[in-house]
């Protein structure tokens, strides 16, 4: 009697093998989510007082992968993204853990901007990072403004502190602007 | 409470003792009835199944432990192998580690044979606190498939069974399997602590009468000290896991050294508790020796007092100890030398119980039964871990040693020597008892010889391996180390151990069916456990014992006095004095009840809710005080029957 | 005759293969290491034959009184003779044991302040500073021109005292040469320095120590300990910023490195590329083992490594770097000038 319900048992949970956590994923070598529709986005209208576009969701499945959001914290003080946006509060550039999303806050546009550059300021980085890690980072900025799940972003970091962790942090609704950039 | 002075509670006198009737039994299996079927099963609270369950769960999780470990020895087979990348061995030999101490080693010997064995050797018919007994399992079992639903979901733990901050903190381990880890933690150290209430209060004070401290089984005196090293040493453990959980859930600093929190902090706590846990994983093997050379020499074990005065003192220099695990961090090296001291000097105790056995084989009449075998491969075996581990006491030799694959031998010798060999033994000496067969000798034999060898195949070449300079928790080695050859070896014992515990698994089935009936004391013992059918009823004795000597059943005497007066026909259990085993009271041992399980469960909803949320726990300790509430909240039915039978003397 | 002379080979073939450049028996290259070692031996004896002894009295044991009945034989009721005779052998073996433990005592106390005691008034120091998964190496000096950063390779003069301080940039690592000394943590939040000084030349492999992540198997680094000219030479030219390239290819290498990721994390001396994510690459072409000892200096292995270094280091911080196969030849050509 015993052993049937350790058979049950140790089946049942067998199953979930099926089901692997996606959450703790750690892909060391892997073609990133696509990136050839990103190239065609569109914020607005370009003319002025022109219509907001909606951005085509790109799914960036890294947002779902804790180990790739780490990643993209360690890679937005590597390459100096600190430098100009703090840690989300903004300084030279602006905050990335508000609402406010200038060139909108999709996956898809964070990683145009990141890869493009824009004006004012932010350099352009296709051809000096590699794709996946555009996206990593991308995860990473959305974690700022709380847009992750509580699991996959990032806890507190090993520095000084100055904000809440970005799993603490309270998740913002992001509105896209147009016109005049918003930061200060 | 009862008033104690009950005239009749008084040894009684008469010579002559009738065998117990029919009736009585019938009376006790009565009043003493598990519950069967599906649901019962969820109830029960007799000591015999709830260690009957410990034993078989930790067994189930030493295979899946040792499955894992072939595993890792097949990636470690050749250099630069691709079997298993890092993250899964790194998440194979954490689990590894943390399911053999964790979920195997103290689960089995202490609280397994620990809640079996000690009703029946003290001579009480159930365990004290038979519930928290039972909510020590369903806890722990929680505690294991939590655990282990992580790897299955690929989040097993992956920093080593220590988990060492900084490298276990928020930044730099993603994702939720180091809360995994520290969460089983606390699952498990729950259930021992759980289980060390009952054990303790079960030795203080329902021992028989007549069973004074100096007359206690080396067994009980063993799980007492054990019982309080558990007490103090886990909660260290649950400090350190619990503020390595704050500081990746909530955001506290503990272990941030940018914010003022230190790394070696959780070290110290950590080892706090480590070095204690593995003296509780050695200490029961140390008891199971002395009752097999004791039984099996056919005398008194040689130096009880010695022996017993070994375990307290290893109880309490164990505690001492624990910086020998730092000794590579910088500390000052005067405060170094104070854990040498403290080190070498807890091999003084260990060494007098190896004169004292060694004295008892050479004045006793040693009968070479299949268990002695065991004894024998644990002398071997835990000898050459002993004293590896005096190399390793000293600094110097250490810093050289420390984190590479010496060490990893010489604990595996320790444990596996002082606590692996002693459990086969125990299992090879009780399961007769337990089950009502004898297991089969002629696989007892190719079980012992191919667990002995291809332990010492693996094993003993990891002292060279580490000598020659291949550190721990390395999923991998370079071809220009000539590392290979000795890993392939080590990677063939793995195998034949493997295969040697198959064996063990294949007999005890066959043994259930096939063994030969066991009778009620076919080792001729002297404990109590021998005094009752095996297996036992649930009520254990048909008529409490009084005890005479060190062994009850050598040292009884011809007409040797039963207890009269306790009950038979309510769940009743004798309350003795802790120091001599004077009869004190009568108590009510608690029926079967579901409450223990559901209080498992609410606690485990608020113990997994904890790890993904900090919030959750506002709603998740709700069914917590409720089940609690229920469990505690007395029976109407149990307080009338106590009412009816109380006695007030005047 | 002839079997003997055999044995004689056999044994030192065996301590032959035993010498290695990273075992910390048979293999010191230092007086800490030896000292070590003579310890190690010293205790080795005593439990081979504690071992011995007390096995051989459990064997005897077993030996003699075996009852070899089917049933079990009834109880000894007492054996007042035999408990005295047990007692007096006990006590023995109890003042033994507890003699030669306050031996082992003593012995390990006055090594370790032998091993630990080395101090010099002008001793090298140098800088480690661990990262994952690489060495960062800095031997400082007053003028701040002539501080020299590298990684992974460590320089070292024989017959010098060497201070090694430590620290880490993130988790805890560990520095062991197995033939040099003892191993020491590299903790965050703390400096720890310790001494040595190596007395013969050659190189040592070291290792990490404490699991430090995915890569901590691939974490290795060198000591090459030379003779004092030939480490002032060396010293000489890690200081120098990297050469200007002259050959076409060489400039194309160096325009592949500094338009491409390297630039991000990678210090070359004397280029813009300033980066201090990555170890420092301005002399790499000097190092005779490359990723902390993962690969070799050579052409075919470079260039493995920098197109996809997550096949050989799964986990790595270093990015796979997909480049045409011109643009890769170039730049590993113009890394491996980097002398």
């Amino acid at each position: 009697m015993r052993i049937d319900r350790l058979a049950f048992l140790l089946v049942g949970t067998a199953l979930l093998l099926l089901i692997a956590c996606q959450r703790e994923d750690r892909r060391f070598r892997e073609a990133p989510p696509s990136s050839g529709v990103v190239n065609t986005i569109q914020v607005s209208e370009l003319h002025p007082g022109g219509q907001q576009i909606a951005t085509p969701p790109v799914p960036n499945s890294y947002e779902e992968s804790a180990y790739a959001v780490s990643e993209g914290k360690r890679l937005f003080s590597q390459f100096n993204c600190v430098g100009c946006h703090s840690n989300g509060g903004g300084g030279i550039g602006p905050p990335l853990m508000d609402n406010q999303w200038i060139y909108g806050g999709e996956p898809a546009n964070i990683f145009a901007s990141i890869m493009e550059g824009r004006p004012n300021g932010m350099p352009s980085w296709r051809g000096r990072i590699p794709e996946d890690q555009g996206w990593e980072l991308v995860a990473y900025v959305r974690s700022l403004s709380g847009q992750l799940a509580k699991d996959v972003a990032p806890g507190r970091s090993d520095h000084m502190s100055g904000k809440k962790p970005e799993a603490n942090t309270p998740r913002e609704t992001p509105t896209g602007v147009t016109g005049a950039p918003t930061h200060q | 409470m009862t008033p104690s002075s009950n005239p009749k509670m008084a040894v009684a006198e008469p010579p002559v003792v009738p065998p117990p009737t029919a009736d009585r039994q019938l009376r006790l299996q009565r009043a003493w009835k598990e519950p069967t079927g599906f649901f019962g099963w969820f109830t029960k609270v007799h000591h015999t199944s709830i260690g009957t369950r410990f034993l078989v769960t930790a067994f189930i999780f030493f295979v899946l432990g040792g499955l894992l470990a072939m595993l890792m020895r097949l990636q470690l087979a050749r250099p630069e192998n691709r079997f298993l990348g890092p993250d899964k061995y790194n998440q194979f030999f954490t689990m590894h580690g943390s399911t053999m101490i964790f979920l195997f080693a103290v689960p089995l010997m202490f609280q397994g044979l620990g809640i079996y064995l000690v009703p029946l050797i003290v001579g009480t018919r159930n365990i004290a606190f038979p519930r928290l007994a039972a909510f020590s399992y369903y806890i722990y079992l929680f505690g294991c498939v939590f655990f282990w639903v992580g790897l299955l979901l690929n989040t097993g733990a992956d920093r080593g069974w220590f988990a060492y901050v900084t490298l276990s903190g928020p930044d730099f381990s993603p994702g939720k399997r180091v809360d995994f880890w520290a969460q089983m933690i606390t699952f498990t150290e729950t259930s021992a602590l759980a289980t060390a209430v009952c054990l303790a209060a079960t030795i203080l004070k329902h021992r028989a009468p007549g069973m004074s401290l100096n007359r206690m089984p080396m067994i009980l005196w063993e799980k007492l000290v054990l019982s309080f090293m558990v007490i103090f040493a886990m909660p260290a453990v649950m400090l350190s896991s619990s503020m390595l959980l704050l500081d990746r859930t909530v955001g506290t600093q503990f272990f941030n050294p940018a914010e003022g929190g230190d790394v070696l902090l959780y070290q110290h706590l950590f080892w706090f508790f480590g070095h204690p846990d593995v003296y509780i994983i050695f200490l029961p093997g140390t008891a199971i020796i002395t009752t097999l050379v004791t039984c099996f020499t056919r005398r008194h074990i040689f130096g009880y007092l010695a022996l017993v005065v070994s375990t307290i003192s290893i109880g309490f220099i164990g505690f001492g100890v624990w910086v020998h695990h730092m000794f590579a961090t910088g500390l000052p090296q005067m405060g170094e030398s104070f854990f040498t001291a403290a080190t070498l000097m807890i091999v003084i105790p260990t060494a007098v119980q190896f004169f004292c056995w060694i004295a008892t084989i050479w004045e006793g009449r040693l009968q070479f039964k299949f268990p002695m075998w065991w004894v024998a491969g644990f002398f071997f075996v835990f000898m050459i871990g002993g004293l590896s581990g005096l190399m390793l006491a000293s600094v110097p030799v250490d810093t050289q040693v420390h984190d590479t694959f010496f060490v990893v031998a010489h604990f595996h010798y320790v444990l596996i020597g002082g606590a692996v060999f002693p459990m086969f033994g125990a299992l090879y000496f009780w399961i007769p008892k337990m089950m009502g067969r004898m297991m089969n000798e002629k696989l007892g034999y190719w079980n012992f010889w191919l667990f002995f060898i291809g332990f010492n195949m693996t094993f003993f070449t990891m002292h060279f391996l580490g000598l020659r300079g291949m550190t721990r928790r390395v999923y991998t080695y370079l071809p220009e180390m000539n590392w290979g050859w000795l890993n392939f070896v080590a990677t063939i014992g793995a195998f034949l151990m493997g295969a040697g515990v198959l064996v063990f698994i294949i007999n005890f089935f066959w043994s259930r069916v096939h063994g030969r009936i066991a009778g009620t004391d076919p080792w001729k013992a002297g404990s109590l456990e021998w005094a009752v059918p095996s297996p036992p009823p649930h009520y254990n004795f048909a008529e409490l014992p009084t005890v005479n000597g060190r062994e009850a059943l050598w040292d009884a005497e011809p007409n040797q006095p039963i207890v009269t007066g306790v009950r038979d026909d309510i769940r009743e259990v004798l309350i003795t004095d802790s120091l001599d085993g004077d009869p004190d009271s009568k108590m009510d041992s608690p029926e079967p009840s579901a409450w223990p399980f559901w209080a498992a469960i609410a606690i485990t909803g608020l113990f997994v809710g904890s790890v993904f949320s900090a919030k959750s726990v506002e709603y998740t300790s709700i069914p917590v005080i409720i089940t609690l509430i229920g469990w505690y909240w007395p029976k109407w039915r149990e307080t009338q029957q106590r009412k009816a039978t109380e006695v007030w003397s005047d | 005759m002839k079997l003997s002379r055999a044995a004689a080979y056999a044994t030192l073939l065996l301590l032959a293969g035993c010498q290695s450049n990273h075992s910390m028996l048979w293999s010191s290259a230092s007086k800490q290491a030896s000292d070590i070692e003579w310890l190690y031996w010293f205790i080795f004896w005593i439990c081979l034959v504690v071992f011995v002894l007390v096995i051989a009295f459990f064997a005897g044991g077993l030996a003699k009184s075996n009852v070899d009945e089917e049933e079990m034989a009834p109880i000894l009721e007492s054996n007042e003779p035999g408990d005295r005779r047990a007692k007096v052998g006990v006590s023995i073996a109890l003042g033994i044991t507890v003699v030669t433990l306050f031996v082992v005592l003593a012995l390990s106390i006055v090594t370790g302040k032998t091993t630990e005691g080395l101090t010099s008034k002008n001793p090298i120091t140098i800088e480690v500073t661990g990262h994952q998964w690489w060495w960062e190496l800095r031997y400082p000096n007053p003028q701040a021109d002539l501080t020299v950063l590298s990684a992974n390779e460590i320089h070292i003069p024989v017959g010098k005292p060497i201070v090694v301080l430590t620290a880490s940039r993130d988790v805890i690592h560990s520095f062991w040469a197995p033939n040099i000394d003892g191993k020491r943590d590299l903790l965050p939040g703390y400096q720890s320095a310790f001494t040595f000084q190596i007395d013969k030349p050659g190189i040592y492999h070291g290792q990490c120590a404490e699991f430090c992540g995915e890569q901590h198997a691939h974490m290795g680094f060198e000591i090459v300990a030379q003779t004092m000219d030939e480490f002032q030479h060396w010293l000489n030219q890690q200081r120098k910023p990297a050469v200007e390239p002259q050959d076409a290819k060489l400039v194309h290498g160096r325009d592949v490195f500094l338009t491409h990721a390297c630039v991000l994390c990678h210090t070359i001396r004397g280029t813009d590329a300033g980066s201090k994510v990555g170890p420092d690459l301005t002399h790499m072409g000097s190092r005779r083992l490359l990723a902390a000892t993962a690969i070799s200096n050579a052409p075919g292995s470079l260039a493995g490594w920098i197109t996809d270094p997550q096949r050989i280091k799964p986990g790595v911080r270093m990015p796979a770097n997909p480049l045409a196969p011109a643009d890769l030849d170039a730049l590993v050509t113009y890394l491996r000038s980097l002398q």
